[in-house]
Protein backbone atom coordinates (compact mmCIF):
# COMPACT_ATOMS: atom_id res chain seq x y z
CA UNK A 1 0.00 0.00 0.00
CA UNK A 2 2.80 2.85 1.29
CA UNK A 3 4.82 1.29 -1.89
CA UNK A 4 1.64 2.20 -4.06
CA UNK A 5 0.84 5.84 -2.45
CA UNK A 6 5.08 6.35 -2.96
CA UNK A 7 4.73 5.76 -7.05
CA UNK A 8 1.19 7.47 -7.35
CA UNK A 9 3.46 10.46 -5.78
CA UNK A 10 6.85 9.82 -8.36
CA UNK A 11 3.78 10.35 -10.69
CA UNK A 12 2.33 13.40 -9.43
CA UNK A 13 5.74 15.20 -9.79
CA UNK A 14 6.70 13.84 -12.97
CA UNK A 15 2.82 14.92 -14.07
CA UNK A 16 3.57 18.46 -12.73
CA UNK A 17 6.04 19.50 -15.56
CA UNK A 18 3.86 17.40 -17.85
CA UNK A 19 0.82 20.01 -16.41
CA UNK A 20 3.13 23.11 -16.97
CA UNK A 21 4.49 22.57 -19.88
CA UNK A 22 1.06 21.69 -21.34
CA UNK A 23 -0.56 24.33 -20.18
CA UNK A 24 1.82 26.87 -22.09
CA UNK A 25 1.23 24.90 -25.24
CA UNK A 26 -2.59 24.79 -24.52
CA UNK A 27 -2.78 29.00 -24.33
CA UNK A 28 -0.65 29.16 -27.33
CA UNK A 29 -2.06 26.80 -29.24
CA UNK A 30 -5.35 28.33 -28.43
CA UNK A 31 -4.73 31.86 -29.12
CA UNK A 32 -1.89 31.74 -32.26
CA UNK A 33 -3.42 28.42 -33.26
CA UNK A 34 0.36 27.77 -33.65
CA UNK A 35 1.60 23.91 -32.11
CA UNK A 36 4.89 25.02 -31.16
CA UNK A 37 7.23 22.72 -31.56
CA UNK A 38 10.05 24.21 -29.50
CA UNK A 39 7.68 23.72 -26.33
CA UNK A 40 10.21 21.05 -25.16
CA UNK A 41 13.46 23.11 -26.70
CA UNK A 42 12.36 25.76 -23.87
CA UNK A 43 12.24 23.79 -21.03
CA UNK A 44 15.49 22.51 -21.92
CA UNK A 45 17.05 26.26 -22.21
CA UNK A 46 15.58 26.98 -18.63
CA UNK A 47 17.32 23.89 -17.38
CA UNK A 48 20.67 25.55 -18.68
CA UNK A 49 19.22 28.73 -17.72
CA UNK A 50 19.70 27.84 -14.10
CA UNK A 51 23.19 25.69 -15.14
CA UNK A 52 24.85 28.69 -16.61
CA UNK A 53 23.82 31.22 -13.90
CA UNK A 54 24.57 28.77 -11.11
CA UNK A 55 28.16 28.06 -12.65
CA UNK A 56 28.84 31.41 -14.53
CA UNK A 57 27.78 34.08 -12.20
CA UNK A 58 27.29 31.79 -8.83
CA UNK A 59 23.73 33.01 -9.17
CA UNK A 60 21.46 30.27 -7.04
CA UNK A 61 18.36 28.31 -7.60
CA UNK A 62 15.53 30.76 -5.71
CA UNK A 63 17.16 33.68 -7.72
CA UNK A 64 17.26 32.08 -10.76
CA UNK A 65 13.37 30.63 -10.73
CA UNK A 66 12.81 33.69 -11.30
CA UNK A 67 15.47 35.65 -13.69
CA UNK A 68 15.05 32.34 -16.42
CA UNK A 69 11.67 32.49 -16.62
CA UNK A 70 11.47 36.56 -17.30
CA UNK A 71 14.20 36.49 -19.80
CA UNK A 72 12.84 33.15 -21.94
CA UNK A 73 9.60 34.86 -21.86
CA UNK A 74 10.96 38.25 -23.04
CA UNK A 75 12.63 36.37 -25.73
CA UNK A 76 9.35 34.45 -26.41
CA UNK A 77 7.45 37.77 -27.51
CA UNK A 78 10.26 38.60 -29.13
CA UNK A 79 10.33 35.83 -31.23
CA UNK A 80 6.79 36.42 -31.95
CA UNK A 81 7.13 39.54 -33.19
CA UNK A 82 9.80 38.36 -35.38
CA UNK A 83 9.35 35.39 -36.41
CA UNK A 84 5.94 33.28 -35.47
CA UNK A 85 3.81 36.25 -36.42
CA UNK A 86 4.53 36.86 -39.96
CA UNK A 87 3.51 32.69 -40.70
CA UNK A 88 0.53 32.35 -38.86
CA UNK A 89 -1.66 33.83 -41.56
CA UNK A 90 -0.49 30.77 -43.57
CA UNK A 91 -0.01 26.84 -43.47
CA UNK A 92 -0.08 25.89 -39.49
CA UNK A 93 2.67 23.53 -40.79
CA UNK A 94 4.61 26.59 -41.53
CA UNK A 95 4.93 27.37 -37.97
CA UNK A 96 5.05 24.09 -37.17
CA UNK A 97 8.57 23.77 -39.26
CA UNK A 98 9.89 26.72 -37.69
CA UNK A 99 9.73 25.75 -34.62
CA UNK A 100 10.91 22.32 -34.99
CA UNK A 101 13.74 24.30 -36.82
CA UNK A 102 14.66 26.30 -33.60
CA UNK A 103 14.23 23.19 -31.57
CA UNK A 104 17.71 21.85 -33.37
CA UNK A 105 19.11 25.14 -33.98
CA UNK A 106 18.90 25.49 -29.82
CA UNK A 107 19.69 22.03 -29.16
CA UNK A 108 23.01 22.17 -31.31
CA UNK A 109 24.24 25.65 -29.89
CA UNK A 110 24.06 24.18 -26.53
CA UNK A 111 25.83 20.88 -27.63
CA UNK A 112 28.65 22.81 -29.07
CA UNK A 113 29.01 24.62 -25.78
CA UNK A 114 28.56 21.47 -23.23
CA UNK A 115 28.39 18.30 -24.75
CA UNK A 116 25.35 15.73 -24.78
CA UNK A 117 26.86 14.77 -21.63
CA UNK A 118 24.11 15.27 -18.58
CA UNK A 119 25.48 17.78 -16.33
CA UNK A 120 24.33 18.05 -12.76
CA UNK A 121 23.01 20.31 -10.83
CA UNK A 122 22.93 20.93 -7.37
CA UNK A 123 19.41 21.05 -4.85
CA UNK A 124 19.00 23.90 -3.58
CA UNK A 125 20.25 24.35 0.02
CA UNK A 126 17.22 23.82 2.32
CA UNK A 127 15.47 21.31 0.07
CA UNK A 128 18.27 18.35 0.66
CA UNK A 129 16.65 16.04 2.90
CA UNK A 130 13.42 13.94 3.07
CA UNK A 131 10.06 15.39 4.32
CA UNK A 132 7.87 12.73 6.70
CA UNK A 133 4.57 12.70 5.22
CA UNK A 134 3.07 10.50 7.65
CA UNK A 135 3.32 7.18 5.82
CA UNK A 136 7.06 7.11 4.41
CA UNK A 137 10.02 9.96 3.86
CA UNK A 138 9.83 12.05 0.78
CA UNK A 139 12.62 13.99 -0.86
CA UNK A 140 11.96 17.36 0.04
CA UNK A 141 13.06 18.57 -3.49
CA UNK A 142 9.51 16.57 -5.13
CA UNK A 143 7.47 17.66 -2.15
CA UNK A 144 8.53 21.28 -3.41
CA UNK A 145 7.96 20.54 -6.94
CA UNK A 146 4.43 19.32 -6.57
CA UNK A 147 2.97 22.24 -4.24
CA UNK A 148 5.03 24.44 -6.25
CA UNK A 149 3.41 23.37 -9.71
CA UNK A 150 0.03 23.12 -8.26
CA UNK A 151 0.19 26.49 -7.18
CA UNK A 152 1.09 27.79 -10.37
CA UNK A 153 -1.44 26.03 -12.14
CA UNK A 154 -4.15 27.45 -9.80
CA UNK A 155 -2.69 30.89 -10.42
CA UNK A 156 -2.71 30.70 -14.08
CA UNK A 157 -6.51 29.27 -13.74
CA UNK A 158 -7.28 32.31 -11.82
CA UNK A 159 -5.84 34.61 -13.81
CA UNK A 160 -7.70 33.01 -17.04
CA UNK A 161 -11.38 32.48 -15.02
CA UNK A 162 -11.23 35.45 -12.64
CA UNK A 163 -9.64 38.33 -14.50
CA UNK A 164 -10.27 40.90 -17.95
CA UNK A 165 -7.11 40.01 -19.29
CA UNK A 166 -8.41 36.26 -18.58
CA UNK A 167 -11.57 37.52 -20.44
CA UNK A 168 -9.91 38.27 -23.31
CA UNK A 169 -8.09 35.13 -23.76
CA UNK A 170 -11.11 33.16 -23.31
CA UNK A 171 -12.59 34.94 -25.87
CA UNK A 172 -9.70 35.17 -28.43
CA UNK A 173 -9.26 31.82 -28.27
CA UNK A 174 -12.58 30.95 -29.19
CA UNK A 175 -13.41 33.63 -31.74
CA UNK A 176 -10.78 35.78 -32.77
CA UNK A 177 -12.30 37.85 -35.29
CA UNK A 178 -15.92 38.85 -33.17
CA UNK A 179 -13.43 39.24 -30.62
CA UNK A 180 -11.98 42.25 -32.62
CA UNK A 181 -15.36 43.16 -33.81
CA UNK A 182 -16.52 43.82 -30.35
CA UNK A 183 -13.74 46.57 -29.89
CA UNK A 184 -11.10 44.28 -28.61
CA UNK A 185 -7.44 45.02 -29.70
CA UNK A 186 -6.37 41.18 -29.87
CA UNK A 187 -3.08 41.78 -31.70
CA UNK A 188 -1.85 43.32 -28.15
CA UNK A 189 -2.36 40.16 -26.12
CA UNK A 190 -0.64 37.81 -28.96
CA UNK A 191 2.65 38.49 -27.68
CA UNK A 192 2.49 38.53 -24.18
CA UNK A 193 0.47 35.21 -24.01
CA UNK A 194 3.13 33.42 -26.10
CA UNK A 195 5.78 34.61 -24.08
CA UNK A 196 3.71 33.65 -20.45
CA UNK A 197 3.48 30.16 -22.21
CA UNK A 198 6.92 30.40 -22.94
CA UNK A 199 8.14 31.01 -19.80
CA UNK A 200 6.04 28.52 -17.97
CA UNK A 201 8.32 26.01 -20.37
CA UNK A 202 11.35 27.56 -18.93
CA UNK A 203 9.92 27.72 -15.49
CA UNK A 204 9.31 23.69 -15.61
CA UNK A 205 12.97 23.47 -16.64
CA UNK A 206 14.77 25.79 -13.74
CA UNK A 207 12.67 22.88 -11.75
CA UNK A 208 13.71 20.03 -13.43
CA UNK A 209 17.73 21.25 -13.04
CA UNK A 210 17.90 19.52 -9.67
CA UNK A 211 15.74 16.48 -9.93
CA UNK A 212 16.79 15.60 -13.35
CA UNK A 213 20.48 16.15 -15.44
CA UNK A 214 20.32 18.78 -17.53
CA UNK A 215 21.49 17.74 -21.30
CA UNK A 216 20.67 19.40 -24.80
CA UNK A 217 18.47 16.54 -25.67
CA UNK A 218 16.34 16.67 -21.74
CA UNK A 219 13.39 18.52 -24.11
CA UNK A 220 13.47 16.39 -27.11
CA UNK A 221 11.71 12.97 -25.82
CA UNK A 222 9.42 15.03 -23.31
CA UNK A 223 7.69 17.05 -25.58
CA UNK A 224 6.13 14.09 -27.58
CA UNK A 225 4.63 12.94 -24.56
CA UNK A 226 3.40 16.63 -23.81
CA UNK A 227 1.69 16.58 -27.05
CA UNK A 228 -0.54 13.50 -26.07
CA UNK A 229 -1.25 15.12 -22.72
CA UNK A 230 -2.48 18.58 -24.46
CA UNK A 231 -4.40 16.32 -26.65
CA UNK A 232 -6.02 14.20 -23.88
CA UNK A 233 -6.51 17.29 -21.95
CA UNK A 234 -8.54 18.73 -25.12
CA UNK A 235 -6.78 21.19 -27.45
CA UNK A 236 -6.91 24.71 -26.29
CA UNK A 237 -8.84 23.55 -22.79
CA UNK A 238 -6.81 25.48 -19.89
CA UNK A 239 -7.98 23.49 -17.24
CA UNK A 240 -7.97 20.04 -19.27
CA UNK A 241 -4.15 20.60 -19.94
CA UNK A 242 -3.62 20.85 -16.59
CA UNK A 243 -5.92 17.95 -15.12
CA UNK A 244 -4.53 15.24 -18.08
CA UNK A 245 -0.93 16.40 -17.17
CA UNK A 246 -1.29 14.63 -13.21
CA UNK A 247 -3.60 12.45 -14.54
CA UNK A 248 -0.80 11.03 -17.22
CA UNK A 249 2.37 11.51 -14.69
CA UNK A 250 0.40 8.80 -12.29
CA UNK A 251 -1.03 6.53 -15.15
CA UNK A 252 2.79 6.23 -16.20
CA UNK A 253 4.63 6.22 -13.01
CA UNK A 254 1.88 3.21 -11.87
CA UNK A 255 2.35 1.60 -15.34
CA UNK A 256 5.87 1.56 -14.20
CA UNK A 257 5.36 -0.39 -11.53
CA UNK A 258 2.83 -2.85 -13.07
CA UNK A 259 3.23 -3.41 -16.95
CA UNK A 260 6.83 -1.98 -17.22
CA UNK A 261 6.76 -2.62 -20.92
CA UNK A 262 4.26 -0.26 -21.70
CA UNK A 263 4.76 2.64 -19.32
CA UNK A 264 5.46 4.95 -22.10
CA UNK A 265 2.70 3.60 -24.73
CA UNK A 266 0.17 3.45 -22.22
CA UNK A 267 0.29 7.22 -23.14
CA UNK A 268 -0.73 7.06 -26.21
CA UNK A 269 -2.62 4.18 -26.06
CA UNK A 270 -4.73 6.45 -23.83
CA UNK A 271 -4.50 9.28 -26.24
CA UNK A 272 -6.20 6.71 -29.20
CA UNK A 273 -9.12 5.79 -26.70
CA UNK A 274 -9.99 9.24 -25.89
CA UNK A 275 -9.74 10.40 -29.23
CA UNK A 276 -12.09 7.83 -30.15
CA UNK A 277 -14.46 7.95 -27.50
CA UNK A 278 -14.27 12.24 -26.98
CA UNK A 279 -12.96 13.74 -30.58
CA UNK A 280 -12.48 16.90 -28.49
CA UNK A 281 -10.57 15.61 -25.53
CA UNK A 282 -11.54 15.18 -22.26
CA UNK A 283 -12.29 18.58 -21.67
CA UNK A 284 -12.44 20.04 -24.67
CA UNK A 285 -15.58 21.58 -26.00
CA UNK A 286 -17.36 20.12 -29.22
CA UNK A 287 -17.58 22.83 -31.91
CA UNK A 288 -21.23 23.53 -31.95
CA UNK A 289 -23.06 25.23 -34.97
CA UNK A 290 -25.65 27.33 -33.28
CA UNK B 1 -27.18 66.57 -43.21
CA UNK B 2 -24.88 63.75 -44.19
CA UNK B 3 -25.72 60.05 -43.74
CA UNK B 4 -24.61 58.36 -40.24
CA UNK B 5 -22.90 55.31 -43.06
CA UNK B 6 -21.87 55.87 -46.12
CA UNK B 7 -21.09 53.01 -48.37
CA UNK B 8 -19.66 54.28 -51.92
CA UNK B 9 -19.10 52.22 -54.83
CA UNK B 10 -17.94 48.93 -52.58
CA UNK B 11 -16.81 45.74 -54.44
CA UNK B 12 -15.53 42.52 -52.73
CA UNK B 13 -14.69 39.26 -53.88
CA UNK B 14 -13.25 35.70 -52.17
CA UNK B 15 -10.67 34.70 -54.57
CA UNK B 16 -11.64 34.98 -58.13
CA UNK B 17 -15.73 34.78 -57.23
CA UNK B 18 -16.62 38.97 -57.49
CA UNK B 19 -19.48 38.75 -54.25
CA UNK B 20 -20.09 42.81 -54.22
CA UNK B 21 -20.30 45.14 -57.04
CA UNK B 22 -19.57 48.84 -57.00
CA UNK B 23 -22.29 48.83 -53.89
CA UNK B 24 -23.32 52.51 -52.78
CA UNK B 25 -25.74 53.03 -49.79
CA UNK B 26 -26.64 55.44 -47.26
CA UNK B 27 -28.21 55.25 -43.68
CA UNK B 28 -28.87 58.29 -41.96
CA UNK B 29 -28.15 58.55 -38.08
CA UNK B 30 -31.81 57.15 -36.17
CA UNK B 31 -33.06 55.29 -39.28
CA UNK B 32 -33.89 51.14 -39.84
CA UNK B 33 -32.65 50.27 -43.37
CA UNK B 34 -32.89 46.45 -44.22
CA UNK B 35 -30.65 44.67 -47.00
CA UNK B 36 -32.73 42.07 -48.48
CA UNK B 37 -31.83 39.62 -51.10
CA UNK B 38 -31.03 35.83 -51.81
CA UNK B 39 -28.45 33.70 -50.37
CA UNK B 40 -25.21 34.39 -51.64
CA UNK B 41 -26.54 37.95 -52.63
CA UNK B 42 -23.53 39.69 -50.83
CA UNK B 43 -25.36 40.50 -47.67
CA UNK B 44 -23.13 39.04 -45.18
CA UNK B 45 -20.12 40.18 -47.02
CA UNK B 46 -21.47 43.58 -47.17
CA UNK B 47 -21.42 43.51 -43.15
CA UNK B 48 -18.04 42.18 -43.13
CA UNK B 49 -16.68 44.51 -45.34
CA UNK B 50 -18.32 47.51 -43.16
CA UNK B 51 -16.86 45.56 -40.02
CA UNK B 52 -12.98 45.41 -41.93
CA UNK B 53 -13.41 41.43 -41.52
CA UNK B 54 -13.15 41.29 -45.10
CA UNK B 55 -11.42 43.71 -47.07
CA UNK B 56 -12.85 45.51 -50.04
CA UNK B 57 -11.28 45.70 -53.55
CA UNK B 58 -12.63 49.08 -53.99
CA UNK B 59 -14.42 51.50 -52.36
CA UNK B 60 -15.31 53.59 -49.63
CA UNK B 61 -17.22 53.47 -46.16
CA UNK B 62 -17.67 56.68 -44.44
CA UNK B 63 -19.20 56.94 -40.85
CA UNK B 64 -19.68 60.11 -39.22
CA UNK B 65 -18.11 61.69 -41.78
CA UNK B 66 -15.06 59.72 -41.66
CA UNK B 67 -13.74 57.71 -43.90
CA UNK B 68 -13.39 54.23 -41.81
CA UNK B 69 -12.55 51.84 -45.05
CA UNK B 70 -8.88 51.30 -43.74
CA UNK B 71 -9.23 51.14 -40.13
CA UNK B 72 -8.56 47.87 -37.83
CA UNK B 73 -11.84 46.17 -36.74
CA UNK B 74 -11.38 46.84 -33.46
CA UNK B 75 -11.11 50.65 -33.59
CA UNK B 76 -14.51 50.65 -36.07
CA UNK B 77 -16.18 49.09 -32.99
CA UNK B 78 -14.91 51.81 -30.67
CA UNK B 79 -16.10 54.32 -33.35
CA UNK B 80 -20.08 52.50 -32.74
CA UNK B 81 -20.12 49.89 -35.33
CA UNK B 82 -21.86 47.16 -33.32
CA UNK B 83 -22.09 43.68 -35.10
CA UNK B 84 -24.47 40.83 -34.37
CA UNK B 85 -23.54 37.97 -36.60
CA UNK B 86 -25.53 35.46 -38.11
CA UNK B 87 -25.05 32.54 -35.81
CA UNK B 88 -25.41 35.51 -32.64
CA UNK B 89 -21.43 34.81 -31.70
CA UNK B 90 -21.93 33.86 -28.60
CA UNK B 91 -18.94 33.10 -26.76
CA UNK B 92 -19.23 29.38 -24.78
CA UNK B 93 -16.42 29.96 -22.55
CA UNK B 94 -17.71 33.08 -21.03
CA UNK B 95 -21.05 33.65 -19.10
CA UNK B 96 -23.83 35.25 -19.95
CA UNK B 97 -22.67 38.33 -17.66
CA UNK B 98 -19.11 37.99 -19.32
CA UNK B 99 -20.49 37.80 -22.93
CA UNK B 100 -21.99 41.43 -21.88
CA UNK B 101 -18.64 42.68 -20.13
CA UNK B 102 -16.37 41.84 -22.97
CA UNK B 103 -16.70 44.90 -25.08
CA UNK B 104 -15.43 47.78 -23.86
CA UNK B 105 -17.63 51.02 -23.26
CA UNK B 106 -16.67 53.13 -26.28
CA UNK B 107 -18.64 56.20 -25.50
CA UNK B 108 -21.14 57.89 -23.65
CA UNK B 109 -24.31 56.25 -24.28
CA UNK B 110 -22.99 52.76 -23.71
CA UNK B 111 -25.54 51.03 -21.69
CA UNK B 112 -25.01 50.55 -18.03
CA UNK B 113 -24.72 46.85 -16.74
CA UNK B 114 -28.21 47.80 -14.67
CA UNK B 115 -29.72 49.53 -17.86
CA UNK B 116 -29.19 46.39 -20.16
CA UNK B 117 -30.79 43.92 -17.33
CA UNK B 118 -33.74 46.28 -16.84
CA UNK B 119 -34.61 45.74 -20.49
CA UNK B 120 -33.18 41.96 -20.71
CA UNK B 121 -34.55 40.44 -17.06
CA UNK B 122 -34.31 37.21 -18.61
CA UNK B 123 -30.31 37.75 -19.21
CA UNK B 124 -29.91 39.25 -15.12
CA UNK B 125 -31.85 35.74 -14.60
CA UNK B 126 -29.40 33.64 -16.19
CA UNK B 127 -26.21 35.55 -16.23
CA UNK B 128 -24.63 32.83 -14.65
CA UNK B 129 -24.97 30.65 -17.51
CA UNK B 130 -22.48 29.71 -20.04
CA UNK B 131 -23.52 32.19 -22.78
CA UNK B 132 -23.92 28.99 -25.50
CA UNK B 133 -26.72 27.33 -22.73
CA UNK B 134 -29.80 30.14 -23.57
CA UNK B 135 -32.26 29.94 -26.22
CA UNK B 136 -31.91 30.96 -29.40
CA UNK B 137 -34.16 33.70 -28.74
CA UNK B 138 -32.02 34.09 -25.68
CA UNK B 139 -28.71 34.40 -27.28
CA UNK B 140 -29.99 36.79 -29.94
CA UNK B 141 -31.40 39.24 -27.36
CA UNK B 142 -27.41 39.01 -25.93
CA UNK B 143 -25.91 39.31 -28.71
CA UNK B 144 -28.09 42.72 -29.33
CA UNK B 145 -27.51 43.80 -25.45
CA UNK B 146 -24.12 43.14 -25.86
CA UNK B 147 -23.36 45.57 -28.55
CA UNK B 148 -25.65 48.15 -26.84
CA UNK B 149 -23.53 47.51 -23.43
CA UNK B 150 -20.57 48.65 -25.70
CA UNK B 151 -22.16 51.79 -26.87
CA UNK B 152 -23.50 50.54 -30.64
CA UNK B 153 -24.35 53.63 -32.75
CA UNK B 154 -24.88 51.39 -35.71
CA UNK B 155 -25.93 48.19 -35.18
CA UNK B 156 -25.57 45.81 -37.67
CA UNK B 157 -27.78 42.73 -37.40
CA UNK B 158 -27.05 39.59 -39.89
CA UNK B 159 -30.59 37.92 -39.73
CA UNK B 160 -31.99 38.50 -36.41
CA UNK B 161 -35.46 36.53 -36.84
CA UNK B 162 -33.33 33.49 -38.59
CA UNK B 163 -34.34 29.66 -37.33
CA UNK B 164 -37.01 32.02 -34.36
CA UNK B 165 -40.41 30.99 -33.50
CA UNK B 166 -43.07 33.96 -34.96
CA UNK B 167 -43.54 34.86 -31.11
CA UNK B 168 -39.85 35.41 -30.70
CA UNK B 169 -39.71 36.57 -34.25
CA UNK B 170 -42.56 39.31 -32.59
CA UNK B 171 -40.24 39.80 -29.07
CA UNK B 172 -37.36 40.67 -31.71
CA UNK B 173 -39.30 42.78 -33.61
CA UNK B 174 -40.48 44.62 -30.72
CA UNK B 175 -36.64 45.14 -29.23
CA UNK B 176 -35.37 46.46 -32.77
CA UNK B 177 -38.55 49.10 -32.65
CA UNK B 178 -36.96 49.76 -28.82
CA UNK B 179 -33.35 50.43 -29.90
CA UNK B 180 -34.74 52.47 -32.57
CA UNK B 181 -36.58 54.58 -30.07
CA UNK B 182 -33.30 54.74 -27.88
CA UNK B 183 -31.77 56.77 -30.93
CA UNK B 184 -29.83 53.31 -32.14
CA UNK B 185 -29.64 53.49 -35.86
CA UNK B 186 -29.74 49.54 -37.34
CA UNK B 187 -28.79 48.08 -40.71
CA UNK B 188 -30.65 45.07 -40.60
CA UNK B 189 -29.97 42.04 -43.11
CA UNK B 190 -32.99 40.08 -43.46
CA UNK B 191 -34.88 37.44 -45.85
CA UNK B 192 -38.41 37.72 -43.86
CA UNK B 193 -39.62 41.09 -45.74
CA UNK B 194 -43.17 40.69 -43.95
CA UNK B 195 -40.99 41.32 -41.11
CA UNK B 196 -38.42 43.78 -42.48
CA UNK B 197 -41.28 46.41 -43.14
CA UNK B 198 -42.70 46.18 -40.06
CA UNK B 199 -39.28 47.28 -38.25
CA UNK B 200 -37.69 49.18 -41.13
CA UNK B 201 -37.99 52.58 -42.53
CA UNK B 202 -35.94 51.39 -46.05
CA UNK B 203 -35.08 48.24 -47.88
CA UNK B 204 -32.37 48.16 -50.26
CA UNK B 205 -32.58 45.33 -52.51
CA UNK B 206 -29.48 43.18 -53.02
CA UNK B 207 -29.11 41.04 -56.29
CA UNK B 208 -25.87 39.34 -57.60
CA UNK B 209 -23.98 41.56 -55.37
CA UNK B 210 -25.65 44.83 -56.68
CA UNK B 211 -28.22 47.10 -55.13
CA UNK B 212 -30.90 45.92 -57.68
CA UNK B 213 -33.82 48.27 -56.12
CA UNK B 214 -34.69 50.73 -53.17
CA UNK B 215 -38.04 50.00 -51.95
CA UNK B 216 -40.18 52.09 -48.78
CA UNK B 217 -42.40 50.44 -46.73
CA UNK B 218 -45.55 50.81 -49.20
CA UNK B 219 -43.57 49.22 -52.05
CA UNK B 220 -42.77 46.22 -50.02
CA UNK B 221 -46.58 45.81 -49.30
CA UNK B 222 -47.93 46.35 -52.45
CA UNK B 223 -45.05 43.89 -54.05
CA UNK B 224 -44.94 41.86 -51.02
CA UNK B 225 -45.87 38.22 -53.19
CA UNK B 226 -43.09 39.44 -56.23
CA UNK B 227 -40.60 39.91 -52.97
CA UNK B 228 -40.87 36.35 -51.74
CA UNK B 229 -41.23 34.52 -54.45
CA UNK B 230 -38.16 36.13 -56.10
CA UNK B 231 -36.63 35.48 -52.49
CA UNK B 232 -37.57 31.99 -53.37
CA UNK B 233 -39.66 32.04 -49.68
Amino acid sequence: MTDLLQHAFNGLVNGSFYALLALGLAVIFGMLGVVNFAHGAFYMLGAFGAFILLNEAGVNFWLALVIVPVVLGLFGMGLERLLVRRLVALDPLYNFLLTFGLTLIFQDLLRMKYGSQPQPYPQPAGLRGTVDLGLFDFPAYQVFVLVFSVLVSLGAWLLLARTRVGMIIRAATERPELTRALGIDVGRWVSPVFGFGIALAALSGVLAAPMRAVSPLMGADLIILVFAVVVIGGLGSIFGSVAAGFLIGMLQALGNVYVPGLATTSVFILMAVVLLWRPAGLFGREETAV
Amino acid sequence: MSPLLSVQGISASYGEAQVLRNVSLDVAAGEVVTLVGRNGAGKTTLLRCLMGLHRPTAGTITLDGADITGLPTHRRARRGLGLVPDDRGIFASLSVEENLRLPPGVNESAWSMDRVYESFPVLKERRRFPGTKLSGGEQQMLAIARVLRMGARLLLCDEPTEGLSPVLVHQIGDILRDVKAAGVTVLLVEQNVRFASTVADRHYLLAQGRVAQTLDNAEVKEREHELLEYLGI
